[in-house]
């Protein structure tokens, strides 16, 4: 199975790329769209001001290739601000659009109550049969670093919530091949690699059933 | 529900990890070598600890070197949070950490030398992964003042009204260190934590004086800090994080217990 680590950019992707090894994924990283092209899974990663992630992410050329990839429902993991693209927007850049994958709009975190950034270890609860969740016990730990979510909404969505004060996000969602966190997976130690290898066997399984 | 978090800390020079900061005792020749980073960075990974951060204490040419070494090699190894600080001065540094394999990087004198870096830092790499570590000495009649240089220089400015600075300015998180506790094993500064904590709306990782575990229950309660760091404690083998962790949650404290086994 080939999968390709996007690189438009976005940081510290040395640690994505470790933890996708070390949870079994061998990933490529790449800075060219041809490369992600045929991929038989594509990893976004995130992380700082959503405006400038989708400008970063425009300029690279990888949109309409990852666009194609999730209208073809094939195997994709985005993380922390890569789940925020797959929304419709973000409060973060106003009038900036996501990729529209997901209905609904990025939001901040209310200050007052709790400290903004969500900052550290929350306990991520399993919502419907999410399938990234399957090795991990409900409640666990993985890591955060975060000022805007998505709000969770009781629904059709399967994936994880976490609450922090006042607030309960979505940490995980799956939907078809599609897969994201808000969470940390490369950051959570051994719950986040059992997350990635669970990633990886849903791309697998996914891979071997369209033949 | 957030996890209070336990961090061990390193302080590297030449590339090897010397006793706890003490400020002021790298140049009287007072270092003593503790071990190699990156294997005493897994040894914390595999006791569950929280978050690592690194602090090059040399901030000359061959210390930078060396710390952005001992970043790649960790986190090729450790799949957790790892902060890196020390002489960070310009935005080329912040960046090389983050090319290192820093995810959040920690800025002390440079921010007071160019409060605009903390700005720079956050717009470019996002609030959560700038940090505004100060060093915090208390007045004698009253309050705290920022000190600079490992706290040889008195700035003048006032502890809390730098980190609602700080806060202003994009750090999305304060380390507060406590150059009177540093090093005396005999407990945080809990006032100038909760000073802290209470004025800005940023997690707040007290630091300095850990001397055993309820300590760091004092700091994380009283103290109302949302981590606790700590070196000596841990590098001499008094106690271990999970020791740690298991009286914090005896405590009633919310934190990070074994999940699959996270003490290897």
């Amino acid at each position: 199975m080939r999968t390709v680590l996007i690189d438009y950019g976005a940081g510290n992707l040395h640690s994505v790329a470790k933890a996708l090894d070390a949870a079994g994924l061998a990933p490529v990283t790449s800075a060219d769209p041809e490369v992600a092209r045929d991929a038989d899974a594509l990893v976004l990663p995130g992380q700082g001001h959503f405006g400038q992630v989708v400008a970063s992410f425009e300029a690279s050329g990888f949109a309409p290739v990852v666009q194609a990839h999730l209208a073809a429902d094939r195997p994709f993991l985005g993380i922390c601000v890569g789940l925020q693209l797959l929304m419709e927007g973000s409060e973060e850049a106003p009038g900036v659009p996501g990729l529209g994958a997901l209905a609904g709009t990025v939001r901040r975190f209310p200050e007052g109550d709790v400290s903004v950034p969500h900052m550290g270890w929350n306990t991520v609860h399993a919502v419907g049969d999410a399938p990234l969740l399957r090795d991990v016990p409900d409640g666990a730990h993985a890591y955060f670093a975060h000022s805007y979510y998505v709000a969770f909404e009781e629904g059709d969505l399967v994936g994880g919530r976490t609450t922090y004060g006042p607030t309960t996000f979505l940490s995980a969602v799956s939907r078809g091949a599609m897969h994201a966190t808000q969470f940390h997976p490369e950051k959570s130690q051994r719950v986040g690699l059992a997350i990635l290898r669970a990633f990886g066997r849903e791309a697998r399984a996914h891979r071997e059933a369209s033949g | 529900m957030l996890a209070k978090r336990i961090i061990p800390c390193l302080d590297v020079h030449d590339g090897r990890v010397t006793r706890g900061q003490q400020f002021g005792r790298a140049e009287e020749g007072g270092l003593r070598d503790v071990g190699d980073p990156v294997e005493m960075a897994v040894r914390y990974d595999a006791q569950g600890a929280d978050e690592l951060v690194f602090y090059d204490i040399t901030a000359t040419a061959e210390g930078r070197a060396s710390i952005l070494d001992v970043a790649t090699r960790v986190a090729e190894r450790c799949f957790m949070p790892l902060t890196i600080g020390g002489g960070v001065r310009t935005l080329e540094d912040v960046t090389a950490l983050f090319r290192a394999g820093a995810d959040k990087v920690s800025i002390n004198s440079g921010a007071v030398a160019d409060e605009t870096l903390i700005r720079r830092a956050a717009e470019h790499y996002g609030a959560q992964a700038v940090v505004l570590s100060i060093d915090a000495k208390r007045r004698p009649e009253g309050g705290w003042e920022v000190h600079t240089a490992g706290g040889r220089t008195a700035t003048g400015l006032d502890v809390v009204a730098w980190a609602e600075r700080g806060q202003a300015l994009g750090a999305g998180e304060i380390v507060l260190n406590s150059i009177d506790a540093d090093g005396m094993t005999t407990g945080y500064d809990l006032d100038a934590t909760r000073a802290v904590a209470r004025a800005v709306d940023l997690p707040v990782v007290a630091s300095g004086g850990a001397g055993h575990a309820d300590h760091m229950r004092a700091v994380l309660q009283y103290g109302e800090a949302d981590a606790a760091l700590a070196a000596g404690i841990f590098h001499r083998g008094e106690t271990t994080v999970p020791e740690v962790k298991r009286a914090l949650a005896d405590a009633g404290l919310p934190v990070r217990l074994d999940e699959l086994g996270t003490a290897a």
